[in-house]
């Protein structure tokens, strides 16, 4: 049986509730066992309260992840929703099937480094090729962190770990890949940039499709040293971000001055926004080939631009559309829809005598 | 070739073709080979001659022995007319009809003295044996008549030599016409043209060939209400009818006709009336951990998910079959096995994967297997793997092969389902409202089986956190060896629990000694088909009991213990199944006897039948 959220103190005023009814405790988990200060804890906070302010439903969630410090952070948040913990870099494929199975639930995907760009690369693209419906967050910290801190693919060119090793080969980048496979939403952020990660989480859970959110999440153990490019003095020190990202729901008014050619504005399902400000940088997310070299440069130049790196509708359908599914979860279907009559059968027999 | 060499004192089972003096005409009951090439489209022609055969009421079966390519390398088939319905396969030819100069010589060769062939006019320098009879048809010529088309008439000349084989065999003309017709559907050009081949063949036979009726097909009514059917086939009409939902697959031979008969079915007979939508989805994965993947995703969130691969794609499962053992997922894996690892022998048959799939995974596990004899069983197991899937959630593998799955088969016809489907221990929102109390992992039942709640439930009671780590009865993160030692208990109780659930095994001789024999799978005919040629020739045979699944039930336990030896027909090398036995029954581990075969061909009778003489003597 999940344990119940913690009661609040007895002091306490009776909590906030949001459209659902429900107050922020409830979509909280378990007590972390990361380590203090763990870069994934700052997220697992993030996505608490983007459930709240975007008023989910715990039974509408599904948490799925593979193996890796990232992965066990499912556990701890949105408590009363079922969660599934796979094996190593695999999620995507169970992902896919929870989709097929009940497209009417929101999966949330928490991954790693490891888990997505070295054990599950070929998986994360096919999904993302497929255009699963799923918030995929890639919890990036650069390193293995339950096996003692060896490089994952992720890691910079020229960084080094804690014990002097250098990294040769240039890094995997999933945003980049992600955008090749034709993914529409693709966004990079820190896990210290809490407004920034808050607003691209929900404009991820909103998105009809595979929606990345790659937040660079230092390792406090293996990976904060001098040397690292993923810790949070160098993220804190070179977090460039490409514009102010505000995500508005559908209930809200949605003032026209957003838009004055300071703003980039992007239409989710069922009415809700995200409006990107510009900032210093003059950035349009729409354009693939300049979403790739920006990547590219950052790469080279050991940048870190953080934001709504890339969208645009163009990729394939949801996977679910594709396959022209029944409204309802195909879980679910009774026995009457799924299977065909006597006559049916007496029909194929008769053809094949 | 098989395990154990004939002993030189063994007696050969009687057979016609030139071992008595005085040739008696083998009335429905020969072997017929084809021997051409890959890729020239001999199949159709093939189906046709097996059909018009069939549709006259005699028994007949058909093995194709194909190698692993798209075009040009040899291929044989054959069909064996056997009227007491004997039809596992036979070695000895009868009749060889040679078109492959790659294969001719060596198929003329092996034949027995007195043996009929059907030859290429242009493979005539290659005959070096006059104790055959040759009926030799200039096949370029004739094909040339029919088919001014010249890239069709690598086709049509194979509609050709069915007109020739009818004439010989007495096949009635009007017959091969309609299996014709049954064969190329609605293409109306290829009727015609075939048509014609077949025609031409038959009528230039008539005129030119000597006909000594000495082998013939004459009319019976051994098929009524049968129908002909490939294993793989009748498993993808067992999944429609079971109501699968998600199927996640990845190609492979000889497993890949399961999916491909499956989603054809599926998009014909699974769209609602009213909106056109799909109640199923088929994803091809990017290989066979993705499709394993896709299963146990879709079975976690309640949908009846399936896959089907071979020994190759087994092997890339293991990491989530042992996830949906230990999280209890549901899933079904159909194994349509095949010889050898990585390529091995592609397109031969065995049973080598039986240890493999019911161990698959790391640590404690083992999963129910299913193994269907024959199409009937290929389907009404593959139906009711989706409900023990369902009930013990777990993963469930049918253990079909590539002679039950690629080959054409005639079997009765398929009963509608009469149960409804079992959807497994399953809590709604209102059982949680009534219960107020959900724990995902406890027995609650005493059988091993616990409930499920399905994601998309709306109770604060209904989510769990599924994991392949230590849990407790709640579904809590534990490390204790306590909580660990009583999970894996009561995993081995479901287990057992799942015995009583599975198709019980079938007595299929009654033993009149203390002398039993046990085999499972496609080996029955041939089983079948070496008793009775013992309990004829020898006046002595061993009792049969079919095993149609593991975990065993006490029915197999029971049979260990009435008799004093116990022969294990097997298609592998290591008695796999033998092995199992072993494990369950260690009390009686000398009673049993393998008896192998794993060279990659069908199991034949003749095999069995020396294999057991040795055994006696």
């Amino acid at each position: 049986m999940p344990s119940a959220p913690a009661t609040p103190p007895a002091t306490a005023k009776a909590p906030a509730l949001n459209r659902a009814g429900l107050p922020l405790t409830a979509y909280r988990g378990l007590p972390s066992t990361l380590c203090s200060g763990c870069g994934h804890d700052a997220i697992t906070n993030m996505i608490i309260r983007a459930s709240f302010e975007m008023n989910l439903e715990p039974a509408q969630v599904a948490k799925l992840s593979g193996i890796g410090c990232s992965s066990k952070t499912a556990a701890y948040f949105l408590n009363q929703s079922h969660g599934f913990n796979g094996v190593h870099g695999r999620m995507a494929a169970i992902a896919t099937g929870v989709n097929l199975a009940n497209h009417t639930l929101l999966n949330i995907g928490v991954s790693g480094d490891g888990d997505t760009a070295s054990i599950g690369l070929g998986q994360f693209l096919h999904m993302v090729r497929r255009n699963v419906r799923i918030c995929y967050i890639i919890e990036n910290n650069g390193v293995y962190g339950l096996t003692k801190g060896q490089f994952s693919a992720t890691a910079d060119k020229g960084s080094t770990l804690k014990r002097g090793e250098v990294n040769e080969m240039d890094p995997i980048d999933a945003c980049a890949l992600a955008i090749e496979m034709g993914c529409e939403y693709v966004a990079r952020s820190f896990s210290g940039d809490q407004k920034q990660l808050l607003n691209l989480l929900k404009g991820a859970m909103r998105y009809d499709g595979t929606a990345l959110v790659d937040v660079v999440s230092p390792c406090i153990t293996f990976n904060n040293h001098e040397g690292s490019t993923k810790s949070y003095k160098f993220a804190k020190e070179r977090e460039e971000a490409l514009h102010d990202v505000t995500y508005v729901p559908d209930y809200e008014p949605f003032f026209a001055d957003y838009d004055h050619g300071q703003t980039h504005t992007i239409d989710l399902p069922d009415g809700a926004r995200i409006v990107l400000k510009k900032l210093d940088r003059d950035y349009d997310p729409s354009d693939r080939v300049r979403a790739l070299e920006l990547l590219s440069r950052a790469r080279d130049e050991h940048l870190f631009l953080t934001g709504l790196i890339y969208h645009h509708k163009g990729g394939p359908k949801p996977l679910t559309k594709q396959k022209k599914l029944v409204a309802e979860p195909l879980a679910t279907l009774p026995q009457s829809r799924t299977r065909p009559s006597r006559e049916v059968l007496e029909s194929i027999m008769d053809s094949l005598s | 070739m098989s395990a154990i060499a004939p002993t030189p004192t063994s007696i050969p089972a009687p057979s016609a073709h030139g071992a008595f003096p005085v040739p008696q005409p083998l009335l429905n009951d020969f072997v017929l080979t084809v021997a051409t090439v890959n890729g020239s489209g001999s199949q159709s022609a093939n189906a046709v001659l097996f059909r018009a055969i069939f549709q006259m009421g005699v028994p007949v079966s058909g093995k194709s022995i194909f190698p692993s390519n798209i075009q040009g390398l040899p291929t044989w088939y054959t069909l064996r007319v056997n009227k007491e319905g004997w039809i596992a396969r036979r070695a000895d030819v009868d009749l060889l009809v040679a078109l492959n100069p790659e294969s001719v010589a060596e198929d003329l060769r092996a034949l027995p003295s007195g043996a009929s062939v059907i030859l290429h006019s242009d493979l005539k320098s290659m005959l070096k044996r006059d104790d055959l009879k040759v009926h030799i048809v200039p096949f370029g010529e004739l094909v040339a008549q029919v088919c001014p088309e010249v890239r069709l008439r690598k086709l049509v000349s194979n509609m050709v030599y069915v007109g020739v084989v009818g004439w010989l065999l007495g096949i009635e003309l009007e017959e091969i016409q309609k299996a014709i017709v049954q064969q190329f559907g609605k293409k109306s050009k290829a009727i015609e043209l075939n048509r014609n081949a077949a025609n031409l063949g038959y009528n230039w036979s008539a005129e030119h060939l000597q006909n000594d009726r000495m082998l013939q097909i004459r009319r019976m009514d051994a098929n009524r209400g049968k129908i002909l059917i490939e294993g793989n086939a009748a498993c993808s009409l067992g999944f429609l009818f079971g109501g699968v939902t998600v199927v996640g697959w990845y190609p492979i031979t000889p497993s890949s006709s399961v999916i491909d008969n499956l989603a054809a079915l599926l998009s014909r007979y699974r769209h609602d009336p009213e909106t056109g939508k799909a109640t199923y989805a088929v994803v091809q994965a990017e290989d066979e951990i993705a499709a394993i993947g896709f299963v146990l995703g879709a079975g976690w969130a309640g949908a009846r998910a399936m896959t089907a691969t071979s020994g190759p794609g087994i092997s890339l499962m293991a990491e989530m079959a042992g996830l949906a053992y230990f999280a209890e997922i549901p899933a079904v894996i159909v194994d349509v096995q095949r010889v050898g690892p990585s390529t091995g022998l592609p397109t031969r048959t065995g049973q080598q994967d039986i240890l493999k799939a019911h161990f698959l995974s790391h640590g404690d596990c083992r999963h129910p297997l299913l193994i269907p004899a024959d199409p009937k069983e290929a389907y009404e197991f593959a139906a009711l793997s989706l409900d023990l899937a369902e009930r013990l959630q777990t993963l469930v593998f049918l253990m079909s092969d590539l002679d039950l799955g690629m080959n054409l088969w005639s079997a009765p016809r398929f009963a509608y389902p009469e149960k409804p489907m079992d959807r497994g221990k399953v809590l709604s929102a209102a059982d949680l409202e009534r219960l107020k109390k959900f724990e995902r992992y406890r027995d609650v039942d005493g059988d091993g089986i616990p409930y499920r709640t399905l994601p998309g439930t709306r109770h604060p009671l209904a989510g769990y956190f599924t994991r392949g780590t230590g849990h407790t009865p709640a579904a809590t993160y534990s490390e204790k060896t306590a909580d660990w030692t009583e999970n894996l208990d009561r995993l081995a109780k479901k287990f057992r629990a799942a015995a009583d659930l599975l198709p019980a095994p079938v007595v299929e001789v009654e033993s009149k000694g203390d002398v039993g024999l046990i085999a499972y799978g496609t080996s029955d005919m041939a089983v079948k088909e070496a008793l009775d040629l013992l309990r004829r020739e020898d006046g002595d045979a061993p009792g049969y009991l079919r095993l149609r699944g593991v975990p065993f039930s006490d029915a197999v336990r029971r049979y260990l213990e009435r008799h004093r030896i116990v022969h294990v027909v097997e298609q592998n090398r290591d008695a796999q199944l033998t092995t199992l036995l072993r494990m369950d029954f260690p009390e009686f581990a000398s009673r049993l006897r393998p008896l192998l075969h794993y060279d990659g061909m069908p199991l034949d009778a003749k095999s069995v039948v020396q294999k057991l003489r040795q055994a006696r003597a």
